[in-house]
């Protein structure tokens, strides 16, 4: 068997050291995706120096029930695949509840070895554990080892590439009582009998269990309810609470044989940080702080900054290494402002019939003098996208001749200033003569695409770093703990908690941010929601529309993030009560595992593990898309002939937008100009603000149009259609890596445009009703029935309430 | 007999019945607490639910709707079985 190529699998509980273990054993050479159909991550890797054998590393569980995704997928691999040996971990510390599994997974009759870790620890700890004896009840090989030390663990690999060579199968350490022994006697002979092979003594457990997938599993239907209802009349308990009986009555004997304490267990560590950190009064306050730091670091102090240099610096025009930055942005702004003004001075010019080339109207230009004394003046918009107040700046000759002395600053005045990757490559484009067309749509498709995706990196890198921490110190799931009762109303996990506060920031992240929840459901719900809170991006539109519209009213900000966390909540409660997520409810019940220090590498391989798989997954979606918008947004028909077109209004995207702007209609922003804008919004939604700058550019200013072309009750419901509507492209690329399924990826997305649709047609109708600026009509009608609806899912009773129905249905004979 | 849910934190309790039935019962169960076992509450979560409780030297926490299916008594009255 060694010459030929295999699989190693490792199992073990949550928390007992093994990814440490597997990171041991594979070194660099590791691959990382995700179980077939299901988001739970599934790593392999060759084992080192020997690459014929491959290391699976199976998900950390507690049994081989069939009730939560990580025991299916691990029993399937197991049962289907048949590795060639396995090696169960087994945390020293808690050895009576880790050898359960193990006592399970040596009825599979695949070559097995016992690697009982942590021994450093437990030794520390007064607790001797006798492996020699441990084995002998066991049936397998015993070896101690350190997976953080790397102690024992090459004398693991050899016991366990012994065992595979051998291809014993293990000897079943638990014998139940003599009645349960005979029936899976004669279990085990009828599935002989039917399947024709010889039966593993855990497919003879588990149908003895009533097991509802071995049967699947075993490819046979079997009726044995007639041998397990005598047993269970005999022994007055259910078949299955007598073999969970038998098995930790079975290892309580094996632990009092093997373990001995040598000093007495003091109060642990944990329970000393726990008094602290879950207490009634301090818990709420502690998590507190800490979730201010988590989003300080990611979003304030590191990450947003770093972003902002990515994108602006490294993917802009460049960046400062030293010198004077501010100084600069200041010559920078002055110079923009300046140009402002002088294409404002010679538009309104030429529309007096005046030509003025601003090249050489320095002096006294004839056609100056002439535009001088015809009082021409041109006004501009000088917009402030942080606060959204715009004010209207007329320009005269006289300001158009102080405009243009203003000359364009030179960053390497100010400092050591480094081009940005865009400049480089526009650079050294031009000097091999690329074409135009060519090397616009590489500047401004690709590089500005590869821009979009790598400007997400730093602050999600800052982040699953912090993450890492607080799941491998333990705090994670006090989280849980201390919110679930929060949550959980909502359909959600306590831990949702932390993809809300972070997608204030930036959805990507927070999107990311929801690996850390063990439910499916809840995942998948945190992942289909976490975005309607408004994040970073969303704020100049939210300025745009409260300063242009309506007068800078304080609320319209509150109200908004009122919106995506009321949005957030009332869908918890209403998907809860759909099909795909009202089946299967996780029970909540969990361990609390003991407090360690993270180890840096694991942290940082952690960290590097989750930004690669965006980078990889969220990356060719957020670039393909980026050079879609790009190309329809720059190429159109002008003049009868296809090409890049000066103005916006004649590009594809106008073309794209006019002919679905209908759909709009009844939510009050049903032209082009707002259709277009959402669009482009799908890039990053601040190039929605930037898009109405352009679409509505025109005599009075492109401010003032938008604030003539909107009443408050549209303007409201499309700035909540942008605020709800699928996210940005990078955001969607994450949605799709943490869904990995096709189907739930457009689940997901539909459901967020269906539900920014409802509430901006809701928000717009009834708003339009209440002012009177709208007239009864079908859409009023259909906004009230969505209401309704909406209404109705909230209050109804939830289908499938959990301990009342099980109790009347399930109670033990 | 009681709920496990009923019991005061910093008391002990012996389990004598899992009622209920599904994914939580054997949930329950494939943690340890099986009749017979001894478990200690330990606190209960700032916000009043869930609980947290210490069985066979590991602490689990569960929700009271979960720690309803499980019926126990004062520990002492009986011994292990």
């Amino acid at each position: 068997m060694a010459a030929k190529d295999f699989d190693i699998a490792l199992v073990g509980n949550p928390n007992c050291g093994k990814s440490t273990l597997f990171n041991a054993l594979t070194g660099a050479n590791q691959h990382i995706g995700n179980w077939p159909g299901v988001t739970v991550e599934k790593k392999t890797g060759k084992l080192k120096g020997k690459p014929e054998v491959t290391v699976v590393d199976l998900p950390g569980i507690y049994s081989l029930s069939p009730y939560t995704l990580e025991e299916t997928v691990s029993r399937d691999y197991l049962m289907r695949e048949r590795p060639g040996a396995v090696l169960n971990i087994v945390d020293g510390t808690n050895l009576e509840r880790n050898l359960y599994l193990s006592t399970q997974v040596a009825e599979l009759g695949i070559p097995m070895v016992i690697a009982v870790n942590m021994a450093d620890q437990f030794e520390k700890d007064g607790i001797a554990i006798d492996m020699d004896k441990l084995s002998e009840r066991m049936g397998v090989p015993v070896l101690g080892i350190s997976a953080l030390k790397g102690d024992g663990v090459d004398e693991a690999v050899s016991a366990l590439l012994a065992a595979a060579d051998g291809g014993v199968s293990p000897e079943c350490p638990v014998r139940f009582s003599r009645q349960i022994e005979g029936a899976l006697e004669s279990i085990g002979a009828r599935i002989a009998e039917v399947s024709g092979n010889d039966a593993s003594r855990f497919a003879s457990v588990k149908l003895f269990e009533r097991d509802s997938l071995i049967a699947g599993e075993l490819g046979i239907s079997l009726d044995v309810e007639g041998i397990i209802g005598e047993v269970e009349r005999h022994c007055g308990d259910a078949s299955d609470s007598l073999i969970v009986e038998g098995r930790y009555s079975f290892i309580e004997g094996v632990v009092a044989d093997c373990l001995s304490r040598t000093k007495n267990a003091g109060e642990s560590l944990t329970a000393k940080i726990d008094k602290v950190v879950t207490n009634r009064v301090l818990a709420l306050p502690i998590f507190a702080v800490v979730m201010f730091l988590v989003y300080f670091l990611s979003i304030t102090a590191v990450g947003g900054p770093a972003t902002d240099w990515v994108n602006d610096g490294l993917f802009g025009d460049g960046f400062f290494v030293s010198g004077d930055a501010e100084a600069f942005a200041e010559a920078k702004s002055e110079y923009d402002d300046a140009q402002n003004a002088i294409g404002a001075f010679t538009d309104a010019a030429a529309r007096e019939g005046i030509e003025i080339d601003p090249d050489d109207a320095k002096g006294s230009d004839a056609a100056l003098v002439q535009a001088q004394e015809a009082g021409v003046v041109g006004e501009y918009d000088s917009y402030d996208e942080e606060t959204g107040e715009d004010e209207l700046v007329e320009v005269d000759a006289a300001a158009f001749a102080e405009a243009l002395e203003v000359a364009e600053p030179d960053p390497s005045d100010y400092g050591t200033w480094v081009l940005g990757i865009p400049v480089l490559i526009g650079n050294a484009l031009d000097a091999a003569n690329v074409d135009e067309r060519v090397s616009a749509c590489i500047l401004d498709g690709v590089v500005a695409g590869v821009g979009a995706v790598l400007g997400f990196v730093p602050q999600m890198l800052v982040l699953f770093f912090l993450l890492a921490i607080l799941e491998g110190c333990g705090y994670m799931a006090r989280i849980a703990f201390i919110l679930d009762r929060v949550f959980r109303r909502f359909g959600l996990s306590g831990k949702s908690f932390i993809p809300m506060l972070v997608s204030t920031g930036c959805g990507v992240p927070g999107i990311m941010a929801s690996r850390t929840i063990e439910s499916e459901n809840d995942r998948r719900m945190t992942v289909m929601t976490t975005t309607f809170i408004p994040c970073g991006a969303k704020l100049p539109i939210i300025a745009l529309i409260s300063g242009a519209v309506f007068g800078g009213a304080w609320w319209i900000a509150p109200s908004v993030y009122f919106m995506g966390i009321a949005s957030v909540l009332l869908s918890g409660i209403i998907l809860k009560k759909l099909k795909p997520f009202a089946g299967r409810p996780a029970p909540f019940l969990m361990e609390l595992p003991a407090y360690h220090m993270p180890t840096p590498g694991s942290l940082l391989r952690n960290m590097w593990e989750r930004g690669w798989s965006f980078i990889k997954k969220a990356g060719t979606i957020i670039l393909l898309a980026s050079i879609l918008i790009w190309f329809v947004s720059t190429y159109g028909f002008s003049n009868g002939s296809f090409g890049v077109v000066e103005d916006q209004a004649d590009s594809l995207l106008a073309i794209a937008g006019g002919a679905v702007s209908w759909i709009f209609a009844p939510l009050g922003f049903g032209n082009w100009q707002a259709t277009a804008a959402t669009i482009t919004g799908l890039i990053a939604k601040e190039n929605v603000v930037s898009t109405f700058g352009i679409l509505y550019a025109g005599d009075a200013g492109w401010y003032a149009n938008v604030q003539a072309s909107y009443t408050a009750a549209a303007a409201y419901a499309f700035m909540a259609f942008n605020m709800l509507c699928a996210p940005c492209f990078a955001a969607i690329g994450a949605i799709r890596r943490e869904m990995n399924n096709a189907k739930w990826f457009w689940a997901a997305i539909g459901y967020e445009c269906g539900w920014a649709y409802a509430v901006a047609l809701v928000i717009y109708q009834v708003a339009g009703l209440v002012s009177g600026e709208l007239s009864f009509s079908v859409w009023s009608v259909l906004a009230l029935a969505v209401l309704a609806g909406a209404i109705f899912l909230i209050v109804r009773p939830n289908g499938n309430g959990r301990c009342r129905e099980q109790k009347s249905c399930c109670v033990q004979q | 007999m009681f709920a496990l849910s009923s019991v005061k934190p910093g008391q002990t309790v012996k389990v004598e019945r899992l009622s209920g039935g599904g994914a939580v019962r054997r949930r329950i169960m494939d943690m340890g607490i099986i009749k017979g076992a001894t478990v200690l509450v330990r606190k209960v979560a700032p916000l009043g639910d869930p609980i947290e409780v210490s069985v066979r030297g590991c602490e689990l926490t569960l929700r009271r709707e979960e720690a309803e299916c499980v019926e126990v008594s004062d520990a002492g009255l009986q011994g292990r079985r």
